[in-house]
């Protein structure tokens, strides 16, 4: 019983509380998960979001330690939470003045893929977007220079994306090594 | 530094630097305009060693990925090992024994080590500077016959198995690191006396390739390239994982955030590294070295061959779609490599193969950060930016 009533009395993270009083419209799900506060945001409300976890004085996650996406199309629980987005782009946030991280998560469907650039707010954001793009196709808007980081060019398809096949789809075997060159 | 503004002629020239170049020790590329000596743009490129690490994620299972992590900082596989394990346990829920978390944390700093050295040797070489390269590789030699005897290679090292590693520190293991210790500070001072008040090092990496600490954190660089501009953030203290807080280490800063401070941060974290390994052995307790959980670590060999439910378990963990299997979730989990903070964000869907897999390396942001450090400078201070950096491809393109 006792145990119960600790659990209980579990108090709600700061950052919780006061996202919940100032954006609470962009939260879609809060939670913790292993120790990190988990937040889902909206993807409008998302640059207003990072930005007031960055300046907020008493928050302070200025490091962003991370940008990535995952293709949901295979994980059938977190398409029915969310909507039926298909990509979560997910934001690693580290605070150095309350030693903690966050992470933000933003549903992108598939049918819009546009989701707000956060380069404006931290200059590593940009290839971390790029990444991003690259292997998921998700259309940073805002982004100074988006385009493929870690695959050529001229490659077509994203390969992270869930349906693109571990082997690829014969790139390697029509690779243009004079094309490439010319 | 300020000279080239001041020449300018207009004409400008654009030099590839790389993807093969003797200073770039790994296949990357950079873009320099150039106007006479001094640099206008650069613009890195990354990409040549991409390789799909994360995509092979998702098809691995949890213990077969531990392979992959090798190729990721071919200079300290053993931390790179560390860091995935450690993602996958707290993904888990689990800890592992007191005996495993002090040798993995003995392997870590002797990584560290090795990692430092071959950096120490590499960027002086790139300066000019053969003798030091010599020294470290020397040193760095020892280190890795510690390893090859520990792990029973000296790259491939995948040692750390998701509830503990492989096997026990190896007969004689105590004495050899006691020794390596003993004599590497004594070894390190003469690397200091070759390069720490030399003239022509002082030029080269003195106020080149500066970066404040406002900028270096929103660039996102961490490790040594973040503690020289004089941010004492380490992993190790902020968020101790597997028993840091229980040695005592001080966290080197600089000031300048520039290639000479770098290089003070990385050779006073070699000889805090010495201090924790000896703290390590002193303390080393006994026990296992793998947690008692059949379904997470494989049984020993005696008895997978003589009991039947040891060989079930064996046969349980090593077959596909029944060994370690992480309830659903998602979990970041970030350690202190050499070079800085490599992150592990691992998707679970609870089958025994991650959903997703997402590393978060060093390199790629201090690569990303490169042309502010250099914009400004002169070309030859391109080698020693790039040195003093660290970047290593294997974990820049993944």
């Amino acid at each position: 019983m006792n145990e119960e009533k600790e659990v209980e009395e579990q108090p709600i993270p700061l950052v919780i509380q006061k996202l919940e009083a100032h954006h609470a419209d962009a939260l879609l799900s809060q939670g913790e998960m292993r120790g990190t506060v988990v937040v889902v945001v909206r993807k409008e409300q998302a640059y207003a979001v990072l930005e007031y976890l960055k300046t907020d004085p008493e928050l302070a996650y200025t490091f962003l330690v991370d940008i990535t996406a995952v293709d949901n199309s295979q994980m059938e629980s977190e398409l029915m939470q969310f909507d039926y987005a298909r990509y979560m782009v997910v934001y690693q946030l580290y605070s150095y003045q309350g030693q903690c991280r966050l992470r933000v998560k933003v549903p992108v469907h598939e049918n819009d893929l546009n989701t707000p650039s956060v380069t404006g707010l931290w200059q590593g954001a940009n290839w971390l977007e790029r990444e991003t793009y690259d292997m998921f196709g998700i259309n940073f808007e805002g982004h100074p220079d988006l385009r493929r980081i870690l695959m050529p060019d001229d490659f077509e398809g994203h390969p992270l994306q869930k349906d693109y096949p571990l082997r690829g789809r014969g790139e390697r075997e029509s690779f243009n090594f004079d094309k490439q060159n010319a | 530094m300020q000279g080239g503004v001041e020449r300018a002629t207009g004409e400008k020239m654009v030099l590839n630097f790389g993807p093969q170049h003797p200073a770039t020790h790994g296949t990357l590329r950079i873009v320099l305009e150039l106007d006479g000596e001094s640099i206008l743009k650069a613009t890195p490129h990354a990409g040549y060693l991409h390789t799909g690490f994360e995509k092979l994620g998702e098809h691995l299972d949890y213990n077969q990925y531990i392979v992959v992590t090798d190729r990721m900082n071919y200079l300290s596989p053993l931390s790179n090992n560390f860091g995935y394990v450690l993602a996958v346990e707290q993904l888990l829920d689990i800890e592992v024994p007191k005996r495993c978390q002090y040798i993995r944390l003995l392997m870590a700093e002797l990584s560290r080590v090795a990692d430092h050295l071959l950096w120490l040797g590499t960027a002086a070489l790139d300066l000019g500077a053969f003798s030091v390269f010599l020294y470290s590789f020397r040193e760095r030699e020892k280190l890795y016959s510690i390893f090859e005897k520990t792990t029973g290679a000296r790259l491939t090292t995948s040692y750390t198995r998701v509830g503990g590693v492989f096997r026990d520190l190896y007969d004689g293991c105590e004495e050899d690191v006691r020794q390596f210790v003993t004599n590497f500070p004594k070894a390190l001072k003469e690397t200091h006396t070759l390069l720490t008040r030399n003239r022509i090092w002082m030029d080269r990496t003195k106020n080149v390739g500066p970066i404040s600490p406002d900028d270096a954190i929103n660039y996102g660089l961490t490790g040594p390239c973040l503690r020289a501009t004089g941010v004492a953030h380490d992993i190790r203290k902020a968020e101790p994982y597997s028993s840091y807080d229980e040695v005592t280490f001080d966290v080197p800063v600089g000031t300048n955030g520039d290639a000479y401070d770098r290089y003070l941060v990385r050779m006073e974290e070699m000889i805090q590294s010495c201090g924790i390994i000896t703290q390590v052995l002193d303390n080393m307790p006994d026990g296992p070295v793998n947690v008692e959980d059949n379904k997470i670590t494989m049984p020993n060999k005696s008895d997978a061959y003589g009991h039947i439910e040891g060989l079930i378990h064996h046969f349980k963990v090593v077959m596909d779609g029944h060994g370690v299997q992480p309830p659903k979730g998602e979990h970041y989990c970030a350690t202190e490599s050499p070079n800085g903070e490599l992150g592990f964000y691992i998707v679970s869907d609870g089958t025994g193969t991650a959903y997703r897999i997402r590393i978060r390396p060093p390199s790629f942001f201090h690569f990303q950060a490169l042309p502010h450090m250099l914009e400004g400078g002169m070309v030859s201070d391109t080698v020693a930016v790039l040195g003093s950096l660290n970047v290593i491809a294997g974990e820049l393109d993944r």
